[in-house]
């Protein structure tokens, strides 16, 4: 390789990320006292060591690595309008929220455990945890966790610590891929699950949870709006759980709804998922958890805390507190297992909580909450709008008589992805579909939504009637 | 300073109060379009669900929040400004055109329920990313749904616990080294076993009589870091795995520290059933500050019955597709597919390394940690002379007479410009100064920290008050934690 180097025909292009010269690596090697690279790796059995190429794509230029995934992006739905929500939701970024986070300084530091020169993480961390506090009426929230289906199950777990009872009751208008991953953490700890129905307004079934609902209960598990869009009676829900000594635990998957919707402030714990707050939508993740609770419960509570205190000089400053819950100090007997958390995400959460404000996050909550008026209104006036006896926030069930994946791929025509079928999650519902409408959704997209739903009814309608005639003549 | 540093210097820096304590009533950075539908009574639809006020939420305008989280940013020390070389994090660059594809609009607005058929791009870059970490490990299937490396951890071991199951007995115990992460044992607690822990031998590694008296038929797994948290390659390694599989046990690595393998050693190869990535480690997806990470579980084929659900398939006419009909799946972790944002950095720098890049890398990283370590040693007490791979462990020894400790010279780097290693682990060298430069340091920045630490040394001996107080330059000196915990404030509150 040495004598390469004097041509610079045959000299190897240097990989851009590394900033040494092949003369720094000669030098090195020589003050290290190696002959070789290889020298370094000489700890690993000679048979294990890897003596090829490894098969992955040549070394690309970064202009083919864009163009690369904007192949990617063209084959991934780009330019089409969406009406799927269900735990993800598409909502307008202000540009800023960009801008901020892609400093370096943000970007690429480490958790913020050298509080001396992480405190710019650190306060926006504080100022999370604040307005967090503010929106969910909890009184302490945590600085993130994953998302808000790993965030429910914790805090599921948090309950079981706190009450000392092993077993939770899951409402089955809870996000069913939040449902499936509380099975997946409870199921080895031998954490038995009961799940409780909803009723024709689309909300828990009480006097089914009643039933349920007993001494040895550490939690009631829900969410509000729940799946399905429906706000949860959250204080009849509360009352039930408390009156067995349970916790009450809501998720929270729509973050925009705390703009208009009173918060469930009768809970114990709120595990929700912040991406509305200026999040990408990105095929799902990454995304941000929150539990938020009372102060009294917060030595039970996972994932990091920042704290206000002051220097030597009296100086406000921010660290990392109450660590001896988290597993890098108590190890097995840890609150959770949970280390790297969203932090980026959750500034992002931050940003657009600061940008939006007091008066802001109401006024687009609002703006949800007309457009998914209007479409339910238009959409009820061809198809069966279920669960119309109480409110919702921005998503609402559709049944229709022809199955909605095939009204679905007709909308996808027109650049459009309809409400997901719930076939998949809900088969007792038969053919119905959850559609969500936020700031984002025109009226035209609805229009044509709604067009091709009636036009489905119409078709439908008129063959049953042709059926009809033919038994008839039969 | 004893020796003056041409790493540093003092500048202005901006105060910055808490947002609240800027905001005042009818300023905003929003405004919404105009309703292109009916405006709508929110009382009428929500009756007693409205929410009437939000309380303490701040008002402010743009320029104001531009400002304020620009200063905050500057109060933080990051790899784009220096060196970052804390043991087992791996703070190497993070690239921007990661940043610039992952935000390509397809991939940003990508609703994870779309159709399959307008999402073939997302489903191809789990796909090629799932190859690409398949071959550097040498594993047979892989799970890209954990959203970090503790949850990577627990996937893993859930996965083991399922196959033992399926042998007939899920088995009581993991068997933890004391070197581990602190995430190994608690990830062990939460699947439901016992934690053994095993003591290193006097290198720095698996005691292999000790392993083979402890293992039988109770023990679940061994979860091994390697290399270890001393940054040394577990030498007898094929050794360890015949132990475990001997007695029906598997062998879990823990890949924090992948970085000092790739292209060079593929754990697939040494006996590893079940490992962990952490593609904000090696595969350079920013840590952004604690986060978003990303922690794929790749298994060798008898795991891959109990991968988490859905999993990515080829269907028939070539198209790529979710699979979630797995009868013997874990089940679920997290919603959704996993940090796909991650996904989408994490194979942009693997097509900007290739393979020849990956390995230079790994050679790299290596060569500087044993810079390192010559430059220092002698200096500061070195527990363990086994040759060190990425990252290399000191202890205070030789400072702690002076009284002062790992933390007080990591607090004294910050005034030389750098960010501190990691202190005070790996738990078996105590008072531990964890080193891991990475491949992304120059020898120039590498001969400044070198100059520093040495410089550092020099003051403990002459005036270790000056590095007790330490820092010196930020913006805050050291902060009261014992006062944050006693008495948490947790959240600001208006003055009354």
């Amino acid at each position: 390789m040495k004598n390469r180097q004097s041509s610079i025909v045959n000299r190897k292009f240097p990989m851009r990320y590394l900033p040494k010269s092949p003369s720094d690596r000669e030098a090195i090697l020589k003050a290290i006292g190696a002959r070789s690279i290889n020298d370094l790796f000489a700890s690993i059995p000679a048979e294990y060591r890897l003596e090829r190429d490894l098969k992955v794509p040549r070394q690309m230029a970064e202009s083919e690595i864009v163009d690369w995934f904007r192949e990617r992006s063209r084959e991934n739905g780009d330019g089409y309008a969406t009406f799927l929500g269900a735990g993800a939701y598409y909502h307008y970024r202000p540009v800023i929220i960009d801008s901020l986070i892609s400093r370096g300084e943000f970007l690429t530091a480490y958790t913020p455990y050298q509080a001396e020169i992480s405190q710019g993480t650190l306060q926006s961390i504080f100022e999370f945890q604040t307005m967090i506090c503010e929106l969910t009426g909890m009184e302490v929230a945590n600085a993130s966790m994953y998302d808000g289906s790993t965030a429910a199950a914790e805090a599921v777990m948090m309950a079981v610590r706190l009450t000392g009872r092993r077993s939770a009751v899951v409402a089955n208008s809870l996000h069913p891929e939040y449902r499936e991953v509380l099975a997946t953490y409870a199921h080895h700890q031998s954490l038995p699950l009961t799940t409780t129905s909803f009723t024709d307004s689309g909300r828990v079934n009480l006097k089914e949870l009643e039933k349920l609902v007993t001494q040895e209960t550490a939690c009631v598990l829900i969410q509000s709006p729940n799946f399905f869009g429906t706000i949860e009676d959250v204080a009849a829900i509360a009352e039930i759980a408390h009156k067995q000594g349970a916790m009450l635990v809501v998720s929270i998957a729509e973050a925009i709804s705390l703009g208009i919707v009173e918060p469930p402030r009768q809970a114990d714990i709120i595990a929700m998922e912040a991406q509305s707050f200026g999040v990408p939508l990105g095929f799902g993740g990454p995304y941000c958890g929150v539990i938020a609770t009372r102060e009294q419960y917060v030595r039970q509570m996972p994932g990091r805390l920042v704290g206000q205190t002051s220097d030597k000089n009296g100086k406000r400053g921010f660290v990392l507190t109450l660590a001896t819950r988290e597993q890098h100090i108590r190890r097995e007997k840890a609150t959770s297992n949970i280390c790297t958390n969203q932090a980026l995400v959750a500034l992002m959460v931050n940003i657009f909580m600061t940008i939006y404000g007091k008066i802001g996050l109401r006024e687009l909550a609002k703006q949800n909450l007309a457009k998914t008026n209007y479409a339910a209104q238009q959409f009820g006036k061809h198809a069966k709008v279920l669960f119309p006896s109480a409110p919702r926030f921005n998503e609402f069930v559709v049944q229709t008589s022809e199955d909605p994946y095939a009204i679905n791929s007709r909308i996808l025509g027109h650049k459009i992805v309809g409400g997901l079928p719930l076939k998949k999650f809900y088969p007792e519902l038969g053919n119905a579909a959850l559609w969500c409408c936020t700031e984002l959704t025109t009226r035209t997209s609805i229009d044509t939504a709604v067009g091709l739903v009636a036009e489905s009814e119409r078709l439908v309608k008129s063959a049953k009637q042709e059926a009809d005639v033919q038994e008839v003549a039969r | 300073m004893k020796h003056v540093t041409r790493k540093a210097t003092r500048h202005v820096n901006q105060n910055e109060a808490l947002i609240f304590e800027k905001s005042s009533p009818g300023k905003a950075a929003w405004r919404l379009p105009p309703l292109d539908v009916p405006d709508v009574d929110t009382s009428k639809l929500l009756g007693s669900a409205e929410r009437k006020d939000l309380g303490q939420m701040p008002e402010v305008s743009e320029i104001e929040i531009i400002r304020h989280f620009t200063r905050l940013s500057t109060w933080n020390y990051a790899i784009d400004l220096g060196m970052y070389p804390l043991g087992s994090c791996t703070m190497k660059y993070n690239p921007r055109v990661n940043e610039v594809v992952s935000r390509l609009e397809g991939l940003a607005n990508g609703h994870p329920y779309q159709p399959e058929r307008v999402s073939q791009g997302a489903l191809r870059i789990m796909k090629v990313l799932s190859e690409c970490l398949l071959e550097i490990t040498g594993m047979d299937a892989i799970t890209l749904q954990p959203a970090a490396g503790a949850h990577g951890e627990l996937t893993g071991l859930l996965m083991v616990r399922a196959y033992q199951q399926s042998k007939g007995n899920p088995r009581k115990k993991i068997l933890i080294p004391d070197s581990a992460h602190g995430t190994n044992p608690a990830t062990a607690a939460m699947v439901g076993y016992d934690v053994e822990k095993m003591q290193s031998n006097a290198r720095g590694m698996v005691d292999v009589a000790a392993l083979t008296a402890q293992m039988n038929d109770e023990v679940a797994a061994l979860m091994l870091t390697n290399p270890n948290t001393l940054g040394v390659f577990e030498q007898e390694i094929h050794k360890i795995a015949e132990i475990m599989h001997a007695k029906g046990g598997l062998l879990y690595m823990d890949g924090a520290n992948m970085n000092a393998l790739v292209g060079k050693v593929r754990p697939g190869d040494f006996g590893v059933d079940v490992m962990h990535l952490n593609l904000h480690k090696t595969f350079s997806t920013p840590h952004g500050g604690g986060g978003p990470g990303s922690g794929p579980v790749a298994v060798k084929k008898f795991l891959e019955p109990f991968l988490p659900k859905p999993v990515v398939i080829t269907k028939p006419d070539g198209t790529l597709a979710f699979e979630y009909n797995r009868p013997q799946s874990v089940g679920r972790v997290r919603a959704f597919y996993g940090n796909f944002g991650m996904f989408v950095r994490a194979l942009a720098y693997t097509l900007a390394n290739g393979p020849d890049g990956l390995r230079q890398t790994t050679e790299d990283a290596v060569l500087n940690a044993n810079y390192i370590r010559k430059g220092l040693e002698g200096i500061y007490d070195l527990p363990y002379s086994t040759p060190t791979m990425h990252e290399v462990v000191f202890s205070d020894k030789l400072q702690a007479r002076r009284g002062v400790k790992t933390m007080d010279i990591a607090k004294r780097l910050i005034d030389y410009g750098f960010h501190p290693y990691t202190t005070a682990f790996p738990l078996i060298v105590p008072g531990a100064l964890m080193i891991e430069p990475t491949e992304s340091e120059s020898k120039e920045e590498m001969d400044l920290f070198i100059q520093a630490m040495r410089s550092i040394a020099e003051e403990v001996e002459e005036d270790p008050q000056l590095v007790l107080d330490a820092p010196h330059s930020t913006r805050v000196s050291r902060l009261d934690e014992v006062a944050a915990a006693r008495k948490p404030v947790l959240r600001w509150k208006p003055a009354n």
